[in-house]
Formats: C-alpha cells, structure tokens, sequence
C-alpha cells in the first residue's frame, strides 16, 4: 500500500493534500473541521497588520460552462478580515490540537522590513510549522503596495524574502502571481532571497462575466465590480505549466515548489507532482464540495500509485519534468493518425465536421449498404492533429496510432525549413 | 351477485381526478433544460433531424437553449414544426428523434429531444412574442377544409407566406384531434387552444367553424371560389368490429368517448364502468384504456390480436399502459357481445367472448377455436379509423378525387389528383401522428405557394 505521508521542508504531513489560504482556512472553527475530514495540512488564511481589512458584500463569481458549476471561480476578497491577535491565538491552539497536521501561516504586511520583523515574531509564538508569503494576492491588496504588486517586481521579492530568512527561524514558502510574464524572474529572486520554496499559483488576475442588465463587471457590489482573482479548475494549465517551468529552471534547481491551482482530484495532483510539486493545495475544489473530497484524493492516490509501484510520492515527484522540452526539440519525423473504432462509433460525425469545416478534411462522411452513417479516416490526408480524438463524445473511440516513417528522429535545430539551423559537426 | 351494468359517474374524488388529468411528463424547468440541453453532441448531419417528420433542426435549436437564447431555439423549432409545442408533448418520441440521438448507442439514454421542444416553445408562448412576420400579401386567397394540425400547418405557412386563407372547419371548436383526441393528461390546462390562437395570431387566416365540407360547402365551390384547396380531414369513420352483438349498449367507439372526455370540464360526470375491456392495439387503445383506468374503472384489459411487437401502440405506450395498471392481453380476437336480460329493450352488455388466434403456416391470422369470456361494464372498440371520401362528391365536380386504398391519393407536394387540390394528414396516406400532419400541411402549403407564384409571374 502506498504511503502518503510527505515532508515538506521538514513539515510533516500525513498527506500531500493541504488546504491553500483561502477562506476554508480562515478560522479555527474551518481548519479543526478540515482537519477532522483528513487534510494533511493547512495554509492558514493570509494575516496582515491591524486594523483589519474590511470586505465587500458579494464576493465571489463563477463560470459554468455547458452545465457545469464553477468550471472557473473568482473572488474580489481581502485578506483576514479578523483581528491578529484572534488568528494567532486560534493558530497556536490548533498546531496543539492537531500536531502530526501541517499549519503553515500565509503573511502580507506593507513592504518595510520592520513590519515584516514585528509579524514574524509573534508567529513564531504560535509553534506554526512555517510561513507563506502572499505575494500573489491581485486585486485589492495590490492596490496598497502589497501582494502581486510585490510579487510582480523581483527585487522586492528578493528583498522581503532575505528579511523573512533574517527574522525568522522558520521554513519560507513565497507564493508567487501567475499575473506575470515570466513565472521565472519571481521564482529565481525568491531563490536569491533564500526562500527554502514557491508556491504557485495564486489567482489570475480576471473579470469573469458581465452583468449585461447592470452593466458591469460580476461580481457586482452596489452596481460596480473590480476585477478579481480567477481559480478553479479552469486554471490548473496555466498552474502546471508555471511549476513545471520552474522546476526544469537549473537556477531554481533544490527550491521546493507547492503546486496550487484547481487540484480538485487526485489526478490533478499526480499531474503536479510528476511535473515537480512536493505537495498540493487546495481551494476552490473544497469551497465547491467541502471537506469530504479529501477522502477520494486520498485514496485515489494512493491506489494509482499502488497500480503503478510507487511507494510514496517522491518516487515519481517530477518524473514528467525532463520530458518537457521547448518544442524545437520535438521529434518532426514522429508520425500519429487516427483511427476509428467502428464498433464503439456512435455516428454523431463530430469528428468529421470538426476536421472538414476547421483542419485537414481527412474524415470522410459516408453512408453504408444500409444508409447507416460511417466515418472514415483518410489516412493520407491526416496530421496527426488529434482534434477528432478530443471531440469525439467516445472515450477510446477514435484513438492515435503511431506509423513508422522509417526516419530517425530529427528537430527543428537541424531542420532544413530552419534558417538558424545548426550545421551537423563536421 | 350484481343483476346489471355497474357503471357510474364519479368514481374518484375531484383531487385524484385532477391529479390523473394533470401534466402526464411534467415540463423542465429552466435549469434541468439547460442541463439536458448540454447533454446534446450537437451532431453533424444529426440522425435525429432525419427522424423527424418536419426535419426540425434539433442540434440548433438545442444549443440555443443551452446558451439561454430561448426565443431562437422556439423560432427554430415553429419554422419547421408550427406545432412544435403539441408535438413536444405527444410526438412518440422513442420511435421518432429520441430513437435516432447518438446517445442512445453510447449510453442508452436519449437526449430529451421532446421536452426541450416543449420546454422553447412554451417560453416563447408564455412571453407572448410572435416570431413571424407574413411577407408582403399575394391578393391570392386559399381554402382549407379542417381545422386540424394539416389544416392549421398548411394555414399557417400559407398566411406567413402572404396569401390569405379561410378555413373552414365542421367541428365547433378548431384543433382536430389535438381538442379532440389527444390523451387529456398529454395536453392539460386547454393547451390545444392555446396553441391554435398562438398560431391564428399571424393574421390573415379566417377560421368558420360549424362549417362542413359536402353540408355547407361543397368542393366545387371551393375550387371556383378560391385559388386553391387544402383538404385535412382527418378520418371520419370507425372501423367495426364484426362482432356479434356490436350494437349493444355500453359499447361505444373509444375515440367518441375521448372527444366527450377532452371537451368536459368536470371529468366526475363521465360514465364510467368498473370492468373494462379495449380491443385493439394502437395508441387510440392504449389512450381509452388509461383514461378510464384513470377515471376509476377498476378493471381495464386490452385485447389485441397479436403480439406485442405487432401492437402499433409503441413500446413505451403499451408500458405507460401497464402502469396504469392496465391488463394487456394479445393473440385473441373478439367473437360475440353478451348483454344483461332486457326483456325486448335493447340490452346492455355483461361480457365479451374472444376467441385465440395465431398465425397459420403461411403467416395469416387465425382463430383457434378456443374461447374465453371477460365481464365487461363497458366496451371501446379502438380499432382503427378510416376515412369515407363521400363529403368529397358533391355531385357536382366533374371529376372524382382518386383515393388510394380508403385515403385520397397525392403526390410528393401533397397534391390530389385534382389539380389546386391538395390534401394531407389522416386522409392520406401514411402514419397518423400529429407530427406528420403537420409535415404534410406545411410540404402542401410551400407547394401551393409555389404555384401561386409562378401563377401572378404569368399574369
Ligand atoms: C385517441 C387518439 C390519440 C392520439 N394520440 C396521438 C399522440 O399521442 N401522438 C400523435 O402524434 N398522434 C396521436 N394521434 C393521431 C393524431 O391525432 C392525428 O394523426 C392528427 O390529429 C391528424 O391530423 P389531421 O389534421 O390530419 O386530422 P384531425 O386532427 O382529425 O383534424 C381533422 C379536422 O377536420 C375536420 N373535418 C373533418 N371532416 C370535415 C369536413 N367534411 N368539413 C370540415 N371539416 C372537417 C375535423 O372536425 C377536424 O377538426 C391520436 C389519435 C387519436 C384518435
Ligand atoms: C475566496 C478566495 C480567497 C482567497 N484568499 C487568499 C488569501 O488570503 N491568501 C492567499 O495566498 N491566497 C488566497 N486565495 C488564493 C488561493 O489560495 C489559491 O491560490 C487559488 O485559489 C488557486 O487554487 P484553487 O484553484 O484550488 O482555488 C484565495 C482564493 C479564493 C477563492
Ligand atoms: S466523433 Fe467519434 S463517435 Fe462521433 S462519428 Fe466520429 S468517431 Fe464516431
């Protein structure tokens, strides 16, 4: 039976699954309810100097898509909205309570060193197993000097995270924004700075809908809207392909990454490890169903990785990660068509519209001796493109099979097409 | 030991009554069509749109609904289906789109391709908006003889496409079938009229009710007096049962006993027996066999004289019977009518004797000398309708409408073989649903649209 507990910089959990700084971890009353459905750990909501923030009434919007709910979620939230003292006080009796849990204590104060000093002591009187640094947060917060507006300039970045090395005892996890051009320039300042590890991503920045009665953005306060920070399922590409950048970045090789960004099944956290996640953390999938889900995450996982030999976690933490190579390295003699299974075809002829109206016109629309549908692929026209395959309603009816070119493998480096092509060495 | 009939008015309370006579398959509401509208593959040249008789477009008009444009999908339905609100109600769906959906090979389960169409088409009702507007008038004037789904359809398109139509209708309410015939728990709360006045609402058709072909008008006069004729009515006969003892009270045809069912308002004055016995084996049976049941009649059997797989009832109506309650008996045919003693009255009828029958070596139907009784209060007789052509010869047109078989011949444009006569539904040839009534009509008018046209060019 596989074995799940992980070790996150030291901070022990008895699984990978932890609950991201959000409102599921905003109290003690959610984190013990947390805890008691079996999350691994938490990142406590995000704490900021007093007084505290105020919100807003109507907070959140969300996408659904062809039926689905909150395919994509966004929220227009501040950070803690309740007094320090009473989120520290509430932390250090659940790190009692729950001590084989992580609890890790997400932070953002203004950017001076003596702030950032003056918090980081009184959380390291809390025994929290670490801390993150929210520097992702992107409406709101940003517009006082803090979060992504921190998070988007690596200096600062660089900056706060040597104060938080210099004042504190504790493991620093830096959260970076994905509201960024390269997810490197942040990751690799938070490794100058001496973070032990990043966490990404925090939301995108987004407006996601429009109130067309209103007029304005959703969600709506009061007939105005701001734009807000976008999660969810939706999202989890752009997360992976952030935490996969980093941890292929020779620079930032040794720092640990927590992947975040629309977990919402134990595939989705396989996904993160295997591209270089030590661990996972989750928000909108528990503010979607509740704490539950966890126990299909857990065993989910755990039988995946029994059917596939893997002890713990790390036996394939980022085994996906030398496979994803910049496309030039691509192998342009590799060759897929498609088939189709003619047995499990259900005749809808998505496939061939999709390929007829918008690619290769390599899927034929025929009738047989019984003026029954039939779809059929030319083979000499198909690329390989694979947009039968995700259109087909079929799962495995429409499927992509490898041909032999009889050619050995070849890039763009060396391609003729290329014009910067390298000369084979002499 | 009972000495008579037991029939009685009344059998159920006024709330079982309602509750048997409401919505049979209660409409989506609007988060449940989003839902099941997702659920369509949006196919490309859609079997579904095939099995259609009207060839609605369903991909479209399902995506419509799935992207909230509710008044687009309605529109796209009524272009094709001006009754698209009573067909989503009574269409026998499982032989029809929702046999031809992709899903049901993946995953045998259809797209509820019905209840979508109800679920537009009554949006568009209910907000009261009116998606056609009539093209320029033609000054061209076309009659149609009833006012059921091939006469309003035809109607309907005629008047869209700018010509103006009388129609005349021997009933005195419009509808056909639909105020007619429609089983009531498939059509509740007057939806019929609803639909008639919906459809009446583009202007320029003029409707005479209490006005019959071969009574009040006579074909003839028709043709001379308009620039053409459209011909749905229907069937007006009942097939017989040969029987002995046919004529005896209590036997009644069951599409007559429906008519008075749909037209009265309060249903506890219906006569209604407590052993019941159906013969025959289409939708008519099964809609008689389930209302009476659902009336109070304690005892309801359908006998057919053959199998299941024969009965033209579909497979979902002859279950949609059974869990009525409804006993249906197949391989026996009706031999003879035994009446309670009437001392020289007419007598009223006790049971039915039926003889077994089953197919000889050559594939015919025949009785095996074996026979059974079953009481019965009151007997449908749900065999089949046909149509007479008399009403058609008035004497005075010099030549007679061919018929083929006992339906009026036509053509692929729905036309007779009198020229400017056309005719579709029940009177022609073809299944009878509410569907195909409505295909013909519309087929007919964009004939007769054609020919008018080509008409005013010559002029
Ligand atoms: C009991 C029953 C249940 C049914 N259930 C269904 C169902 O669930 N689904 C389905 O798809 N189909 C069903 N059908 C069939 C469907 O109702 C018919 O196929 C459809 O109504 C045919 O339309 P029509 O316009 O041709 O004829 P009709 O609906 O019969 O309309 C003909 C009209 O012409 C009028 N008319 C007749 N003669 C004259 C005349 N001489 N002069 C003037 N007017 C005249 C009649 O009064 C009537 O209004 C059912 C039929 C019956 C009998
Ligand atoms: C309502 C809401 C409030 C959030 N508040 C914080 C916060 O205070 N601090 C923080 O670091 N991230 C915050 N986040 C971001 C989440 O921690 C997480 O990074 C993001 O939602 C992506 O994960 P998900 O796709 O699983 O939701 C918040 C997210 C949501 C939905
Ligand atoms: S998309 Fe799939 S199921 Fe549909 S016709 Fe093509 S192969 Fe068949």
């Amino acid at each position: 039976m596989a074995d799940l507990t992980n070790d996150f910089l030291g901070i022990k959990s008895p699984n990978p699954f932890w609950l991201a700084s959000a409102p599921p971890t905003d109290k003690q009353y959610n984190v013990e309810r947390a805890f008691r459905a079996g999350w691994g750990g938490v990142v406590w909501k995000t704490l900021g100097e007093d007084p505290p923030v105020v919100n807003v009434s109507s907070r959140y919007g969300a996408v659904t898509y062809n039926g689905t709910r909150v395919a994509g979620f966004s929220n227009i939230e501040l950070i803690t909205d309740r007094p320090l003292e009473v989120n520290l006080r509430e932390i250090k009796e659940v790190k009692r309570a729950w001590p084989d849990r992580a609890l890790v204590v997400s932070l953002m104060v203004p950017c001076n060193e003596e702030s950032w000093k003056a918090i980081l002591k009184r959380v390291e009187g809390t025994e929290a197993d670490g801390i993150e640094l929210n520097f992702g947060c992107p409406h709101g917060m940003s517009e006082r000097g803090m979060g992504s507006a921190v998070g988007q300039v690596p200096e600062y970045v660089e900056m706060v995270t040597r104060w938080c090395k210099q004042h504190s005892r504790m493991p620093v996890i830096v959260k970076l924004t994905p509201n960024i051009t390269n997810i490197l320039g942040p990751a690799r300042a938070a490794r100058r700075g001496g973070a032990d590890a990043v966490s990404l991503i925090n939301t995108v920045q987004s407006i996601v809908g429009v109130d067309l009665d209103l007029m304005a953005p959703l969600p709506t306060v009061d007939g105005k809207g701001t734009h807000g920070g976008y999660c969810g399922p939706a999202v989890k590409p752009i997360a992976l392909r952030m935490v996969a950048e980093i941890a292929r970045d020779p620079e930032c090789r040794g720092m640990a990454i927590s992947g975040i960004g629309g977990v919402s099944t134990w595939r989705d956290a396989a996904e993160f490890v295997s591209m270089g996640a030590g661990n996972v953390q989750v928000c909108t999938a528990a503010m979607t169903h509740g704490f539950k889900i966890v126990e299909d995450m857990i065993s989910g996982l755990a039988n995946w990785m029994d059917g596939k030999g893997y002890r713990r976690t790390d036996d394939f933490l980022g085994a996906a990660v030398p496979n994803f190579v910049d496309w030039q390295h691509l192998n342009l003699n590799y060759k897929v068509i498609a088939h189709i299974d003619q047995d499990l075809c259900i005749r809808c002829g998505k496939c061939h519209i999709a390929c007829e109206d918008t690619s290769h016109q390599s899927i034929a629309a025929l009738r047989d001796e019984n003026h029954r549908r039939r779809y059929e692929v030319i083979e000499s026209e198909c690329v390989g493109c694979n947009l039968c395959m995700h259109v087909c309603p079929v799962d495995g009816c429409i499927t992509m099979r490898p041909v032999d070119t009889g050619l050995p493998y070849a890039d763009w480096t060396s391609h003729p097409n290329n014009p910067m092509r390298r000369q084979a060495a002499e | 030991m009972t000495s008579g009939p037991d029939i009685r008015t009344g059998r159920l309370s006024p709330q079982a009554l309602s509750t048997g006579f409401g919505d049979a398959h209660p409409p989506l509401d609007h988060r449940q069509a989003v839902i099941e509208a997702s659920r369509c593959y949006f196919c490309y040249d859609a079997p579904c749109v095939e099995a259609c008789p009207t060839s609605i477009d369903i991909p479209s008009f399902i995506r419509s609904i799935a992207t909230g444009n509710l008044a687009g999908a309605a529109t796209t339905i009524l272009e094709s289906n001006i009754m698209g609100g009573m067909c989503g109600r009574v269409c026998p769906v499982e032989e029809l789109c929702e046999e031809a959906c992709v899903r049901n090979a993946q995953e045998a389960k259809p797209v509820r391709i019905g209840l979508l169409q109800r679920h537009a088409t009554d949006w568009l009702v209910g907000a009261g908006i009116q998606p056609f507007v009539r093209a320029a008038p033609t000054g061209r004037r076309v009659a149609v003889v009833g006012a059921g789904p091939a006469g309003l359809s035809c109607a309907h398109r005629l008047a869209v496409l700018g010509h103006d139509v009388v129609v005349f209708e021997a009933r005195e309410k419009p509808g056909g079938l639909n105020e007619y015939g429609i089983a009531a728990y498939k059509t509740p709360e007057d939806f019929a009229q609803k639909e008639v006045d919906f459809i009446l609402s583009v202007g320029g058709i003029e409707l005479r009710c209490g006005q019959a072909l071969g009574r009040d008008v006579t074909l003839s006069d028709l043709r001379r007096s308009f620039d053409a004729v459209f011909l749905g009515i229907g069937h007006n006969a009942v097939r017989a049962l040969g029987a002995e003892g046919e004529e005896m009270d209590g036997v009644m045809n069951a599409v007559d006993y429906i008519a008075g069912l749909r037209q009265a308002r309060d249903k506890a004055v219906l006569p209604v027996g407590r052993r019941v016995v159906v013969i025959g084996g289409g939708n008519t049976a099964i809609d008689i066999a389930t209302q009476i049941r659902r009336l109070g009649a304690e005892d309801v059997t359908i006998v057919y004289r053959r199998g299941p797989e024969h009965m033209s009832a579909t497979w979902k109506e002859q279950e949609w019977a059974q869990t009525n309650g409804v006993r249906i008996k197949h391989w026996a045919q009706p031999r003879r009518l035994v009446g309670w003693p009437a001392n020289g009255a007419k007598p009223h009828v006790k049971e039915v004797v039926f003889e077994y029958t089953q197919l000889d070596d050559r594939g015919r139907l025949t009785g095996t000398g074996d026979t059974f009784a079953l009481p019965a209060d009151q007997v449908f007789k749900a065999i089949g309708q046909y149509f007479v052509p008399s009403a058609l010869h008035d004497g005075v047109a010099a030549e007679p409408l061919e018929l083929a078989g006992d339906r009026i011949a036509i053509n692929a444009d729905r036309e007779t073989s009198l020229p400017g006569v056309f005719a579709g539904g029940d009177c022609v040839p073809g299944v009878d649903l509410t569907v195909s009534a409505v295909a013909d009509g519309r087929i007919a008018a964009e004939a007769i649209d054609r020919r008018l046209r080509a008409d005013i060019l010559r002029d």
